[in-house]
């Protein structure tokens, strides 16, 4: 289980938490004009690496808080700040 | 009887083939086939980076049906349902492949008209189905518990009684040693690191046991292929995530169906040997690292022990995870890619294993001929743009985004 640190209360157990997918998907600019391959993309595509991964979690069962965690997908370690 | 020491020769890779396939589990081994048998095609490798058969194969439930509600699925997994009804005697080995029925639990009355729903849909796609109601569901498997003060009451159920189990082991080692005999080389060891990609056309994969020419290379990698399309500059619709499974220590016989259930969360069989296999849903996050966080395990266990309150005492014997590869719509996608000459079969989810000879049916015929298989056209890779989405959360079972 992952220990999942949440920047207002601190580290707390995964199974407070809500995955929220990969981190910095932003909603199209001018989606009037968007073509349905820029909306597959917005909608459907992510990166799936093999590696560290920038990725959204939510305090659900906390503060309720949605913050950004750099994860790695193999080790399943966190980023810590050098 | 004996058992020969070698099924399929273990040979190095040759400079050039026509097919090179990447991956060498369930899926590349039954494209691998399907190649030779089908279409004539022998001068082909399945490039394995482990060994054969060890990722998702070796660690999977097991479980096959066709009951699934749209007409593309139903038709692919019907196709793949059939094959199998005949596949030990093809390859002359006991599959121990066993109709003994599946269950599909409905406990609220939203799942008691999903299920209805999807008897009459599979029904209409030749699909066997019955809907049971819950002093049904006691008859065909009395072990399980129907009272009405539980948690989550079993309110009825879906059952295909052509649906069942197989030894997953004894599937690759058939598939393998056909394609073996066939003059296909099987190589274990031996991983794609990397695309040769002249023009928009892929010629060759890079690989630890170095360069190889293709004519078309295919990938079967499941979890692993995002990581090997992005190799070639391709970004495909899918998330790699941890999916668990456990063994209960051997039992007497006990359990002589399989038994699912969407709304809890898990899937029960006893193995021939006895072990009951109990799959879990995936864990929530992005993970390659084929492990899974203890509370899935744990919730598993509590669905498995409301619905089978007999198995109270029944220990685990162990636990694991394999990576699966999930597609927004939990339908594969099967088809060409926007490089010519690179070919995809992926996104099977958490409900491969089911599919492995159809699956590698129309993926053998679609590399082949470069066209999609019809039964395989509508799992195009397109479809996420075209809006034409085969939406099957509800039937994948597992495969469920909450």
């Amino acid at each position: 289980m992952l220990l999942i640190d949440c920047p207002h209360c601190g580290p707390r157990d995964e199974n407070e938490f809500h995955y929220g997918g990969q981190a910095g998907i932003a909603y199209p600019e001018t989606p009037a004009t968007a073509t349905d391959a820029e909306w597959a993309e917005y909608v459907f595509l992510r990166d799936n690496p093999k590696g560290w991964f920038d990725e959204r979690w939510f305090h659900v069962h906390g503060c309720r808080t949605w913050f950004t965690l750099r994860r790695h997908t193999v080790t399943h370690e966190f980023w810590k700040a050098p | 009887m004996t058992h020969p020491d070698f099924l399929w020769r273990n040979p190095d890779p040759r400079p050039t083939y026509d097919v090179v396939i990447v991956g060498g589990g369930g899926h590349g081994l039954a494209t691998a086939y399907y190649l030779a048998k089908n279409h004539g095609i022998t001068n082909v490798a399945v490039l394995e980076k482990g060994w054969l058969a060890g990722g998702n194969m070796a660690r999977n439930t097991t479980i096959i049906r066709s009951n699934y509600l749209w007409d593309e699925s139903a038709a692919i997994y019907e196709h793949s349902l059939k094959l199998w009804e005949g596949l030990g005697e093809e390859l002359d080995y006991d599959l121990q492949f066993s109709q003994r029925g599946v269950l599909n639990l409905a406990h609220n009355l939203g799942d008691v008209r999903e299920g209805r729903r999807r008897v009459n849909a599979n029904r209409l796609n030749g699909v066997d189905a019955e809907w049971l109601d819950a002093d049904e569901v006691k008859k065909f498997c009395p072990v399980i518990n129907v009272s009405e003060r539980a948690r989550y009451p079993v309110m009825g159920a879906t059952l295909q009684r052509r649906g069942g189990i197989a030894k997953h082991d004894h599937v690759a080692w058939a598939l393998a040693r056909k394609a073996d005999a066939y003059g296909i080389d099987l190589i274990q060891g031996c991983e794609v690191t990397g695309f040769e990609i002249t023009g928009n056309r892929a010629v060759a994969v890079h690989t630890s046991r170095g360069r190889i020419a293709a004519g078309k290379i295919a990938l079967a990698s499941a979890g692993h292929t995002s990581v090997l399309a992005a190799e070639a500059g391709i970004r495909l619709p899918l998330q790699s995530h941890p999916l668990q499974a456990l063994v209960s220590e051997l039992l007497e016989p006990v359990l002589d169906c399989v038994v699912m259930s969407n709304a809890v969360h898990v899937y029960v069989s006893q193995a021939h040997k006895g072990e009951l296999v109990m799959g879990a849903g995936i864990d929530s996050y992005n993970s390659y690292g084929q492990r899974g966080a203890f509370h899935v395990i744990e919730a598993q266990m509590a669905a498995a022990l409301e619905l089978f309150p007999i198995f109270s005492q029944v220990r685990v014997l162990r636990t694991w995870a394999g990576i699966v590869d999930v597609s927004p719509d939990a339908s594969p996608i099967i088809g060409r890619t926007p490089v010519d000459g690179l070919f995809v079969n992926a996104g099977w989810g958490t409900g491969g294993f089911k599919a492995t000879p159809g699956s590698g049916w129309v993926y053998a015929h679609t590399i082949a001929h470069g066209e999609p298989h019809a039964l395989a056209e509508p799992f195009a890779l397109e479809r996420f743009t075209t809006g034409a989405l085969i939406d099957e959360h509800g039937a994948a079972a597992v495969a469920v985004a909450h």
